[in-house]
């Protein structure tokens, strides 16, 4: 680990590297504040950009420094105008708004900001402690297991969309599987549901997809509900003035930061789960656990209430690295989006990585640690001057937001067919997010279809039809629990309706 | 009969035309020695395409038990008229506009040309304010863009680059 960690060093600390990060998180910091553009659309926009990097390490030093870059403005822009750019930054408008609002905006902002460096920093050990552990136990795994684990994420993404949604998230997921078999695959060498249509050849493209599922909507959305958009009021009541946080405050936080940086990793780790579940429970945990007096302080500006979420959302962040990099199954749609960015890199994710190309592995974990320190030491001071973005009325707002959703659809691919195709699928992407539709489980299986029908394939060659299934008690083993993870929450929730309606009933 | 049944509707039947695609079309066009493999290219399509059936099937005859949206918050379709349709549905015409005018214009010209009317269109009637920031944007991410990144951007309209 030590040669890794060195290998990492040497890497991350040129001074073109050290430029990506403090760039990254910047450019991350600016976007993610803007409302509509989450870090999924940003790190969408980047991906053209990280490509023309050319070299594999670099361009993902930026874009885990976009990544990283886009929470902390979201959770600004929650403490500043509650209005939280990520869902995974909602928990944190519920106590940095209050305190906001009572004048003590820069202080919200130093709690949120140390919580997410020591969340960060804190998930970046752990996942040097777990992911080369894990890695060595996946190099084990053959086709048909990677097929079985595939599916298990799948599954769990599934089954995380929430009560009463698994069917429709399923039912995403595999129209994006769908989708994933347009054009020429690698498998075959012919054009599959092409239609005869010339622009399908090559399939759509991710970054197209990507921002009609979750830039546009957001966008549209913001058009249609002027109260969406807080901006423009901003700069008026909330003077950031001091960023200071007293001793006392700060002997009340570490614990909370401790706990709820290790829990978020974990939650992190979970395909599916991710940041925003993260925030949420690690605010609801805080509260239960908090003294009387201090629960009572929650959501009216509660320093703890701030914290919990912060490191729990940063922790899970980078907890979300861990099968990313050592399986290759992303386990949330940010994370999709990045292994649709390091396939485009010629780099395959994956148990292997860490063995053939270690710089890049361990560039990205101390690139982490960089990241997170960028976040504190120039992000945080810069925050008073950054958040004069806030102040930018809609109507200037909106169509930037809309021409960049089209300049990252366009920029690398210079086809203006795929902006049409943006336009269409964003308006299907909007009518499914009015339909309660998830739209993440359409796009993390439309990158993971490929990989998917691949390791499919291989293990059906290999066992001559579908008998791997039950011939390889781990593929078995994965598989069942994939048909457990589907199952069980509408089990759970078919039951809990009984269960309802059997109160109502007085039997 | 609600949105998300309606769609569920929409999506079965592209479910049932891949599937048609998958199970009938696709396998005419295999090449004879591709035949003795276990798998073919249409394989996977084949099982997606029963998942994708019987899970819009559900959804459609309500197998499923939703709950009521809690978060009023949210974008809600019951609020749709309190809603500017108006304005997005333009705003979306002029994306259609742009992709189309983007070649022919080239990009500075369509790019001043969209942000311009796109305040325009959400109310804004500082005429001069919206042209210099519109003129400066499409000028500035040009320059970052094309000169900066290497990314090529056509600039001019294309009868100005010889089509």
């Amino acid at each position: 680990m030590l040669e890794g960690l060195l290998t990492g060093l040497a890497t991350a600390f040129t001074f073109k590297n050290i430029l990506m990060v403090v760039g990254g998180c910047l450019i991350g910091t600016f976007i993610g504040m803007l409302p509509g553009l989450g870090p999924m659309s940003i790190i969408a926009i980047m991906i053209p950009i990280a490509i023309t990097i050319g070299d594999p390490s670099a361009a993902l030093i930026l874009l885990a420094g976009v990544y990283y870059g886009a929470v902390f403005g979201g959770s600004t822009s929650s403490i500043l105008i509650n209005a939280p750019g990520v869902a995974s930054t909602v928990a944190t408008s519920f106590d940095g708004y209050p305190l906001a609002r009572k004048g003590q905006a820069g202080k919200a902002l130093t709690v949120a900001a140390i919580a997410s460096f020591a969340g960060g920093t804190i998930g970046a050990v752990l996942l040097m402690v777990f992911a080369p552990a894990l890695a060595s136990v996946a190099l084990l795994f053959h086709s048909s297991e990677y097929f079985a684990l595939m599916v298990v994420g799948l599954s769990a993404i599934a089954a995380f969309a929430g009560t009463g949604q698994v069917g429709k998230a399923l039912l995403m997921t595999f129209l994006g599987l769908m989708m994933a078999t347009v054009g020429e695959g690698v498998l075959f060498n012919a054009p599959r549901f092409t239609m005869g249509i010339m622009d399908l050849q090559s399939g759509f493209g991710f970054i197209t997809l990507a921002m009609a599922m979750f830039a546009l909507p957001e966008a549209i959305f913001l058009v249609l509900d002027p109260r969406r958009s807080k901006t423009g009021d901003a700069g008026e009541g909330e003077k950031i003035t001091n960023l200071r946080i007293t001793r006392d405050e700060t002997r009340r936080i570490v614990p909370v930061i401790g706990r709820q940086s290790i829990q978020g990793f974990f939650i992190g780790v979970l395909p599916g789960a991710g940041a925003t579940i993260a925030s949420f429970l690690g605010y609801a945990v805080e509260r239960n656990i908090a003294s009387k007096e201090e629960r009572e302080q929650f959501g009216k500006g509660s320093v703890k209430g701030i914290a919990a979420p912060e490191s729990a959302n940063n922790a899970a962040c980078t907890g979300s690295f861990v099968p990313l990099l050592t399986l290759g199954i992303p386990g949330s749609g940010t994370t999709a989006i990045l292994l649709g960015a390091l396939i485009a890199l010629n780099v395959s994710p994956g148990p292997r990585l860490m063995v053939d190309e270690p710089q890049i592995f361990w560039a990205v974990i101390i690139s982490m640690y960089l990241g997170n320190v960028v976040l504190l030491v120039l992000n945080l001071p810069l925050i008073p001057y950054i958040a004069k973005v806030l102040a930018v009325p809609r109507n200037y707002l909106i169509p930037f937001i809309l021409f960049f959703t089209l300049m990252g659809a366009y920029i690398g691919q210079n086809n203006a067919t795929e902006l049409l195709i943006l336009v269409g699928f964003g308006i299907c992407a909007t009518l499914f997010r009015f339909a309660d539709y998830p739209l993440a489980p359409l796009l993390i299986g439309f990158i993971l279809g490929p990989l998917l029908e691949n390791n499919f394939s291989r293990a059906m060659q290999l066992y001559n039809g579908v008998d791997f299934i039950w011939e390889r008690p781990m593929t078995l083993g994965l598989m069942v629990l994939a048909v457990i993870l589907i199952v069980l929450p509408g089990y759970r929730s078919r039951r809990a309706i009984a269960r309802a309606e059997g109160v109502a009933d007085g039997s | 009969m609600a949105l998300d049944r309606w769609l569920a509707l929409v999506i079965l039947l592209i479910c049932l035309a891949y599937s048609y695609t998958a199970y009938f079309t696709m396998d005419a066009l295999l090449p004879p020695i591709m035949k003795s493999s276990p798998i073919w290219p249409s394989s996977f399509p084949k099982v997606l395409a029963i998942g994708g059936i019987l899970l819009s099937l559900s959804i459609l005859l309500g197998l499923e038990k939703t709950p009521g949206k809690k978060d009023a918050a949210d974008i809600n379709l019951a609020r749709l008229g309190e809603y500017k349709v108006g304005q997005a549905v333009v705003l979306l015409a002029l994306m259609v506009a742009y992709a189309l005018l983007l070649r022919p214009l080239g990009f500075l010209a369509s790019t001043f040309l969209f942000l311009t009317c796109g305040s325009f269109i959400l109310g804004e009637r500082r005429y001069l304010v919206m042209i210099a920031i519109a003129a400066v944007a499409a000028g500035t991410v040009w320059y970052l863009v094309d000169e900066v990144l290497g990314i090529f951007l056509s600039p001019f309209p294309s009868f100005l680059n010889g089509g």
